[in-house]
């Protein structure tokens, strides 16, 4: 049975994770690589790199980021944050990363998406949405949640499948940060309406949270960066509860 | 060497890393004359099997070369399929024919009740293709390329069209259907995974093709 993806996502400013980290264990603080390591012998499905570097001068940090993950670990390798453009995609895709996420440049320039497609394929190309409760709906929310817009989500997740998107990573905003549980309802409405697997974000708090979202929240993977970073056991004792609890995962 | 066949299906990185890491020197031939002296030929790729047009009459007779040489080759996901005689997904596009057989969409046969929420390869009742995640690589016969991989290990797939499983096969996979993870006939081998992207389990069948190379 194709197991559900546990993804590990580094928060990464200026070549450094950032954000709620555990650095026991660890020779460099924060140094990605050797958190992507041991998340790998952890039995981590993949790894996200989110890039929250603020320059554009900065972005050659980035690249050097990318490399030295890629290196050291063989998962499937994810880079999104900040990514504008065909030449960001082509910069992370040739320092190593498998595919790209594309957020606001996606719903400003939704033919990006294609180009993407086309020149890498769809598995390389994951449209990020980032979604709000508002009046009865999901509103899509761009520039790191800062600005409101009037699109619905599960329409733009359908109009990005079609579009040539390989899977979308859905953030919750309301949940996001409150590690009070994945937003069911809202990725069982994006898994349920796209061909395409979703990646659930925002809100991993305890272990059963996860279990809740791959059956209640219908997801396909789910996205979290703090709770692994408590213990050098996180990952491995996840997917402990989530078998016992009858999801397939893999187990390492 | 070992020489990585560029035909413009997706980038070459990943793989190119996975085998620096294995220590082993890589070339990517910019003609087809260039594989006479390599040990080793991988096809990778990505995308739609039309891609493997890129290969052609020159670029295939370098590879029958090569394989009448009793040298290994490794396709890996479109690389493999294009092993085969052709795929639905681009009719009238030959592939290598080296395995009889021709590659399909993924559709769903499973005619079980569907289990509870998060036990079944359905979401919402529906079979999701393309195919994307870790998935269970059954061996169904002794082989060179999957030597040593234990039981129900998993590796890491993203594809739409799959081959049939066939006398070649070596390991299958379940995801709506059966299909073929792993072929090999001789010293052609193909998998249909992402062995530089499947961790320890892939590696190690990257380095059971170098050893055949070496």
């Amino acid at each position: 049975m194709l197991s559900k993806r546990i993804i590990a996502c580094l928060d990464v400013r200026d070549g450094a994770v950032v954000k709620g980290i555990n650095f026991e264990g660890l020779r460099h603080a924060g140094d990605p690589a050797e958190l992507a390591t041991r998340y790998n012998r952890e039995g981590i499905d993949e790894v996200v790199i989110l890039d929250i570097t603020a320059t554009i001068e900065k972005r050659k940090a980035l690249a050097d980021t990318i490399q030295a993950v890629a290196r050291e670990i063989f998962l499937p390798l994810c880079v999104g944050g900040g990514i504008r453009g065909e030449e960001h995609a082509e910069a992370a895709i040739e320092a190593g990363a498998d595919k790209v996420g594309i957020n606001t440049a996606a719903l400003s320039h939704p033919t990006l998406i294609t180009t993407l497609a086309k020149r890498y394929g769809s598995q390389a190309v994951i449209v990020a949405i980032d979604a709000k409760r508002e009046d009865g709906r999901f509103k899509i929310y761009v520039r790191s949640g800062q600005q409101g817009t009037e699109r619905d989500a599960v329409e733009w997740a359908q109009e990005a499948a079609d579009r040539g998107a390989g899977e979308i990573l859905l953030t919750s905003i309301d949940q996001d940060g409150t590690k009070a549980g994945f937003d069911c309802e809202l990725t069982a409405a994006v898994s349920s309406a796209v061909p395409i697997p979703v990646i659930a974000s925002g809100g991993a708090g305890t272990f059963d949270h996860f279990v809740d979202v791959f059956t209640t929240g219908q997801a396909d993977a789910a996205l979290a960066a703090s709770i692994f970073h408590y213990s050098e056991h996180a990952v491995a004792d996840l997917k402990t509860h989530l078998r016992t609890n009858g999801i397939p995962v893999r187990i390492t | 060497m070992i020489a990585l066949i560029d035909y413009r299906a997706g980038n070459l990185t990943s793989v190119r890393k996975a085998l620096a890491h294995l220590d082993a020197p890589t070339t990517t031939p910019a003609t087809p004359a260039d594989l006479a002296t390599a040990d080793g030929v991988i096809v990778p790729g990505v995308g739609n099997f039309a891609v493997t047009a890129a290969l052609d009459a020159d670029w295939r007779s370098a590879i029958e070369r090569h394989i009448a040489r009793q040298r290994p080759l490794l396709g890996i996901c479109v690389g493999m399929q294009w092993l085969f005689d052709g795929s639905t997904e681009a009719p009238g596009q030959p592939g290598l024919e080296m395995m009889p057989g021709t590659c399909s969409v993924i559709t769903d046969q499973e005619n079980t009740t569907p289990a509870e929420p998060g036990q079944s390869d359905r979401v919402g009742g529906r079979l999701k293709v393309p195919h994307v995640g870790w998935n269970t690589l059954r061996v169904t016969k002794p082989s060179w390329l999957l030597d040593g991989i234990p039981e129900d290990a998993q590796v890491y797939f993203t594809h739409s069209f799959a081959a049939p499983v066939t006398d070649d096969c070596v390991g299958a996979t379940r995801y709506g259907m059966e299909f073929a993870a792993a072929v090999e006939r001789g010293l052609v081998g193909g998998v249909q995974f992402h062995p530089e992207k499947s961790s320890d389990v892939g590696l190690t069948i990257l380095r059971n093709f170098l050893r055949k190379a070496s």
